[in-house]
């Protein structure tokens, strides 16, 4: 058995450096060679500052955006660090809302949300995406019935009319992967930012 | 439930299909010490290694050295993990200014990354500095995965062997493992994730002011190198907070359909790899058709309940499936399938909140770990775990017919079985009884975020996750407690280490024995018949096992959903 001691710890320490070490440095000059873009977080400057990543939500609450997902992140609370206060897509603390299919809170929170969805829009159902949290508080996308929903919103919003804003919804909504893998989507932040080019012509 | 939902399920089940023998190819080569095609590369490197480490490739081990030999190694992976978490501040990489990790948590992790569980008490991007992403998490995601590896290779020799009293040699099957099979593909996965998006850098996180002019810091990192290897060694212990289901560990529905398969991809072919160790590779598909079986099983009912989505949003006319805690790109059907992948597989990435799964969605997750991770199972553990109760299956037939059971040519007696018994009979100990004290003891109490019985399955959940290894949760709990840190620390250990000794057993008792050919009388081994008794024998001790647990917890919560009750 003693003879198993040398490999237990040098034969540890060289696959260490090996998978600890080597292989993630590696793949980041590697990665960082060929997709610098990607490696980086994928992030989107205007005007020279970074406004956000193409893969990472953002809160939108103005009527003139389309709206994300609802987000449960949470940040520490100011006052108290052992407490915590929600701060919606908050990219440094993923996660989500994990309240059950019994919750008394989710069933008030959905209760709330519809309602108010509701009277924004009494036209066309309210669809499920706009008012569940996402998983991780950062998704990105929303489905192209729930940027439809809020279309006449953003055109009122805008002084444009819906037919160009549906125009804009349809140019970024992504369909399945060969027509069968994933769901057809809307990245919100894409969406929005061509909203913003339009103005600004 | 779509047309659409169920072909993209079919085509994940015909990609693993299609991939398992030529892996399983590949792997039995390197086990065996044969030339691959890699081998001009990494037979130097490997060389230089042994030579470096003292370790004679040659010579093989007893299993009882071969069991020691994994344990040292495991002593070493925990000191490293939690020196590092603890020294995370003063050590380089750190551009977030991460501080020490208190000693409970890093004892929990360190437990967690060495048991191939990696249960997340700690939350990636808030807590830990990329040094110990990388040195403390990512190496031991490699070093634990080929250990399982490792370990199902000795077993299988136990039953490929005949009058031998070694089972092979740790090290170099660990070497071999790490250096031939993981790292080959972790290179090419990871730039593969890196061109669908994931990040790969150790510079800062990133600060962005938004369109409506709020600050947004986007934690980034050394992502991709990890979140290859904890998939495909079905670790998945996740480099942010919300795992799998963040967009920077999985941003595209093709991201996502890849980490499926790469999750089973290695446990699958390992069932060839026996199939071929024994020299018949049908062995190897009876056991797959096993798994698969419960594996559809398990998929039909998650798919059909989360798409059904829950009473309150129909009350509230909301159609389209349970949400709550999903992302959009994956929608109901992929969320569905990566939940039983996951948990089927002993994985525990997740792309979706299985706390906000409908109680009988998230009660097949919880299921698929209480069989004990035999439904392809952790890289390694899954087949050494299904051989355990191929050994309990094939005792019930001889019974039946009166004659001394043989599998593969091995007579099963006395000893395999009780040790079968013993492996088996360990899991449910730590995880119904760590919950009967969860459920009662004050400050574990109030660690649950939901009432009513779906809080006792949150508990439930977490010591089923920890004691098979899994690491996904019900994560409304907060685990990041002394008791919940402690105690989950205790039910990863024994359900890793008190599975492995007695499996190890059993290979060392079954390579001494003589192989006898197959007779007239001998149960054949590679037809219906004995893949519906393997399945009924897993079913059979599983439902009596943990069923009243889950009549107290899932189930009564699907009735008081649909009598519209709340808590």
């Amino acid at each position: 058995m003693l003879r198993e001691i040398r490999p237990a710890i040098v034969l540890l320490l060289v696959l260490t450096a090996i998978t600890g070490l080597a292989y993630p440095l590696a793949m980041t000059a590697i990665a960082g060679a060929i997709f610098p873009s990607q490696a980086q977080g994928s992030l989107i400057e205007r005007d020279g500052k970074v406004i956000g990543s193409a893969l990472i939500g953002q809160e939108f609450k103005e009527d003139k955006y389309f709206h994300g997902r609802l987000s449960a992140t949470l940040a520490p609370d100011p006052n108290d660090s052992t407490k915590t206060v929600p701060a919606p897509y908050n990219a440094a603390n993923s996660g989500g809302s994990n309240l059950g299919p019994t919750s008394k809170a989710l069933a008030d929170r959905l209760k709330e949300d519809v309602d108010k969805l509701k009277a924004e829009n009494p036209n066309a159902a309210v669809p499920v995406d706009l008012v569940t949290t996402s998983a991780s508080g950062l998704d990105p996308d929303i489905s192209p019935e729930a940027a439809e929903f809020q279309v006449p919103r953003v055109a009122k919003a805008r002084n444009l009319p819906d037919d160009q804003v549906k125009q804009l919804v349809a140019s970024n909504t992504q369909g399945r992967l060969f027509g069968l893998i994933g769901e057809p989507r809307v990245n919100v932040l894409a969406l929005n930012l061509a909203l913003d080019r339009v103005a600004a012509k | 439930m779509t047309v659409i939902g169920w072909l993209q399920i079919i085509l994940f089940c015909a990609i693993i299909v299609a991939l398992t023998k030529p892996l399983g190819g590949y792997m039995t080569a390197v086990f065996n010490g044969e030339r691959t095609f890699l081998s001009p590369v990494l037979r130097p490197i490997e060389a230089g290694i042994y030579w470096f480490s003292g370790v004679d490739d040659r010579r093989e081990q007893h299993w009882l050295t071969y069991t020691v030999s994994m344990l040292l190694f495991h002593v070493g992976g925990f000191l490293i993990i939690y020196g590092v978490m603890r020294l995370q501040a003063v050590l380089p990489f750190n551009p977030a200014g991460q501080g020490a990790v208190a000693q409970d948590l890093s004892f929990n992790t360190a437990i967690s990354f060495i048991t191939n569980t990696n249960w997340q008490n700690y939350g990636g991007e808030s807590t830990l500095s990329y040094l110990v992403q990388m040195l403390g998490l990512t190496h031991q995601n490699f070093l634990s995965a080929a250990t399982g590896i490792a370990l199902a290779v000795a077993m299988i020799r136990g039953f490929s062997r005949a009058s031998m009293r070694t089972v092979g040699n740790f090290w170099v099957d660990v070497t071999r493992t790490t250096l031939y099979v993981l790292l080959p593909i972790c290179v090419v996965y990871t730039l593969f994730l890196v061109w669908q998006g994931i990040p790969q850098t150790l510079g800062d996180y990133v600060e962005a002011t938004t369109l409506e002019g709020a600050k947004q810091t986007i934690a980034v990192g050394p992502v991709a190198s990890q979140v290859a290897i904890k998939m495909l060694g079905t670790n998945g212990g996740g480099f942010f907070n919300a795992n799998a289901a963040h967009p920077f560990e999985n941003p595209t529905a093709l991201s996502n359909l890849v980490q499926m398969l790469s999750i089973f991809l290695i446990g699958a072919a390992m069932t060839n790899v026996f199939g071929r160790m024994v020299g018949n590779q049908r062995q190897g598909w009876a056991i797959f058709a096993v798994m698969g079986v419960l594996f559809i099983a398990g998929v039909v009912i998650t798919y059909w309940a989360e798409a059904n989505g829950t009473s309150m949003m129909h009350a509230l006319g909301l159609t389209g499936g349970n949400m709550e805690g999903k992302e959009v790109r994956f929608g109901i059907v992929a969320s569905s399938l990566f939940a039983v992948v996951t948990t089927a597989a002993s994985c525990g990435a997740v792309n979706a909140m299985h706390d906000s799964f409908t109680a009988l969605g998230g009660m097949i997750p919880l299921i698929n770990m209480q069989l004990g991770e035999v439904i392809i199972g952790g890289v390694g553990a899954g087949l050494y775990g299904m051989l355990l109760f191929v050994v309990l299956a094939i005792f019930v037939a001889g019974l039946m017919v009166g004659r001394t059971p043989e599998y593969v040519g091995k007579k099963i007696e006395a000893r395999e079985v009780k040790m079968a018994m013993l492996a088996i009979l360990v899991l449910p100990l730590m995880y119904l009884g760590w919950t009967a004290v969860g459920v009662v003891y004050p400050a574990a109490v109030a660690s649950m975020a939901n009432a009513g019985p779906h809080g006792f399955t949150e508990v439930l959940y977490a010591f089923t996750s920890a004691t098979g290894n899994n690491g996904s949760a019900f994560a409304g709990l907060t685990g990041n407690t002394l008791f919940y840190n402690l105690t989950l620390a205790s039910a990863m250990f024994v359900g890793r280490f008190f599975m492995i000794v007695p499996a190890m057993a059993i290979a060392g008792s079954l390579a001494a024995k003589k192989s006898i050919p197959p007779s007239a009388g001998t149960f054949p081994t590679t037809g219906g018949l004995f893949v519906g008794l393997v399945v009924g024998v897993i079913l059979i001790i599983g439902g009596l096992t943990f069923f009243p647990a889950l009549a107290l917890g899932p189930i009564v919560e699907q009735l008081a959903m649909n009598a519209g009750n709340v808590f």
